[in-house]
């Protein structure tokens, strides 16, 4: 590639040039600047890229060796697989696992079954303002974190929180519901899906909105009543965008969440809310031991990645779905 | 949305059942849409009742008492207001930051593999990133290795590029019509020049989105605040949260005595009054953007 910023009004003087071969040449030349200036628009994405997602993966190191702060991460010692033997004879290890798993297998579920069930609802509301104001609402606790959530969220389940007033009414004594490990992880994805059902429906009503209004007028003339267009209109117009977004979903199979799961749970419940990720962050930033932490996220992220590329490629094939 | 069969419900006969159908439709929507909104009314309901009311659980759906001490107090905690505007200029710089260069890699993303040879080989290298990453240990030592602990520059740019959102900004960017590119180029216009003069301009929708997302997104962010501070004076505002409030709250949830003295400690209209505070900017943004990012992220997302 050619060198130097050479300005593009080169490009119009050489395109004046008489001679066809000459005139070729200079397009070429000219696409050559544009392509260099393409890749210098890249380059500050590129870096920051490389320096923040591809160098930290030179640390994968650390799930191959036994680490030592004082050798650091060249001159440790190298243990092959080891450490992977380790964690899958942990039992914490297999528990997470499984709570991991349990946790975003459901929220995959729940998370399209409501927002479907949302936009259907909405769908039939024919008051433009009443539409508005609801979906104005229920985007909001989308963009609160759930450091913030989390705090009411305890308050509300808290034992002297709403819930327990409500449950004191009939008679119920008081609980803390977030140290209930047979309550958390339905708490956890009871509120995970209150928190973004109304951001998921999004998608779903742009699909409901390119549905074509003949359909319905022709279904009307026909003698479908409101029902039975919404059985046999509405929702097989939203099935596509159904099935695209769950083999999606599947790509987080992993993902139960780290940011609420870590906000909620507390020791009580670790033996059904624990998951990969908070675990990863207590033995490895809290106990460091650095080695089993890498082992353990590595592990998370090889099966995703594999997860992720699988899933992707179902939708390309199945739905035409591309990313780029 | 669904103004389009408007008029033919309007012509049509309506059963009951159909307007009771209604009916329970819109007492459900409500109900859901008031259960997103508690949040904030309970937070600030607590934030402005008497201290003793709050700590007694008997603030539920209105404020009992009336006190502005919880306000008064925090203008006095200066960690409180320090963690606000570390949060602030790092969600300020690091939106900045992280549009310019999404619009300046989106440009020359949106055009195809014959117009920039590297574009399919780029095009991979940021999927994989996106959808591999080490962990957070490797992360970590990373960030260490970089001396970013305790600065404003490492919250900003320890996230890395958020891929997924530039997909969304590349696809709104080949929505443009070429005729648009190809006049510019005829008058002489280079790409830095199309690129800000008029592929920016026109591209409002989505940009607003973007700026909603990345600063939502650096605000809302409490982990890395947590593992890269390395004391609480330099933690971003939802970290300070995150260590003084909910963290306390896991704690008193460990044993009902334990609990008992927490509570009596804890000041629960303080708490409440900082939650509230970290929640206004978002309830300031996000209603004047959300015209935008429906659009913006339907445009980016949905091909076609």
């Amino acid at each position: 590639m050619k060198t130097g910023s050479v300005s593009i009004r080169n490009k119009k003087e050489n395109g004046d040039k008489k001679t066809a071969k000459k005139a070729d040449i200079a397009v070429s030349r000219s696409h050559k600047i544009l392509e260099y200036n393409y890749f210098l628009m890249c380059l500050p994405g590129l870096l920051w890229i490389f320096f923040f997602s591809i160098v930290p993966m030179r640390g994968i190191i650390l799930a191959f060796e036994d680490y030592n702060p004082g050798l650091g991460m060249w001159k440790s010692q190298l243990v092959g697989l080891d450490n992977f033997k380790y964690l899958f004879e942990l039992a914490d290890a297999k528990r997470v696992i499984v709570n991991t798993f349990i946790i975003a297998g459901m929220k995959i579920i729940f998370n399209i079954v409501v927002p479907v069930l949302f936009a259907l609802m909405l769908n039939e509301v024919k008051s433009l303002r009443y539409k508005k104001i609801v979906q104005t609402a229920v985007y909001l606790p989308h963009f609160l974190s759930w450091v913030i959530l989390a705090s009411v969220i305890l308050n509300i389940f808290g034992s002297d929180g709403i819930v327990n007033q409500i449950r004191g009414l009939f008679g119920g004594t008081p609980l803390i519901f977030f140290s209930e490990s047979k309550y958390f992880r339905g708490l956890a994805i009871g509120s995970d899906v209150w928190k973004e059902f109304g951001f998921n429906a999004v998608i779903y009503l742009a699909a409901l909105t390119g549905i074509d209004p003949t359909l319905y007028e022709a279904a009307a003339i026909d003698g479908c009543g409101r029902f039975k267009r919404i059985w046999h209109i509405t929702i097989p117009g939203i099935v596509p965008t159904i099935v695209v977004m769950t083999v999606l979903g599947m790509g987080n199979a992993l993902n139960a969440g780290f940011d609420q799961i870590f906000n909620l749970y507390n020791p009580m419940v670790y033996s059904t809310g624990d998951i990969i990720d908070t675990w990863v962050y207590r033995i490895g930033l809290v106990n460091l031991q650095f080695s089993l932490a890498t082992t353990a996220g590595l592990f998370k992220s090889v099966i995703s990645f594999i997860l992720i590329a699988v899933s992707y490629l179902i939708a390309y094939k199945a739905a035409d779905y591309k990313v780029f | 949305m669904g103004e389009s069969d408007n008029g033919l419900r309007m012509v049509e006969h309506k059963s009951i059942v159909s307007r009771i159908f209604t009916a329970v439709l819109f007492v459900i929507l409500g109900i859901m849409a008031l259960s997103c909104l508690y949040p904030i009314w309970y937070a600030f309901c607590v934030s402005i009742s008497d201290k003793t009311a709050a700590n007694s659980g008997m603030v539920t759906l209105y404020p009992v008492g009336f006190s502005t001490i919880a306000y008064r107090e925090i203008m006095k905690d200066s960690t409180f207001f320090h963690a606000f505007g570390v949060s602030v200029l790092r969600a300020g710089f690091g939106t900045l930051f992280t549009l310019f260069i999404l619009c300046l890699m989106a440009y020359p993303l949106s055009k195809t593999t014959k117009q920039f040879r590297l574009h399919d080989p780029i095009m991979w290298i940021l999927l994989f990133c996106m959808v591999f990453n080490a962990g957070a240990i490797p992360w970590y030592m990373t960030m260490v290795s970089y001396r970013l602990l305790d600065s404003v520059v490492g919250l900003i740019l320890c996230g890395s590029l958020p891929v997924f959102n530039l997909i969304i900004v590349i696809n709104f960017f080949r929505g443009i019509p070429e005729d648009l590119e190809d006049a510019a180029r005829v008058d002489g216009a280079g790409p830095w020049r199309v690129l800000f003069q008029i592929f920016i301009p026109v591209s409002k929708p989505v940009i607003a989105t973007m700026v909603l997302f990345t600063s939502v997104g650096y605000w809302n962010e409490f982990f890395q605040g947590l593992v890269l501070s390395s004391s609480d004076k330099h933690y971003p505002l939802q970290t300070y949260i995150q260590q003084m409030v909910v963290n306390t709250q896991s704690v008193a949830n460990m044993s009902p005595d334990e609990m008992k003295l927490m509570s009596a400690l804890s000041n629960k209209s303080l708490d409440s009054a900082k939650v509230f505070i970290a929640m206004i900017p978002m309830l300031l943004i996000y209603p004047f953007i959300q015209k935008y990012f429906v659009s913006g992220m339907m445009i980016g997302a949905v091909k076609g």
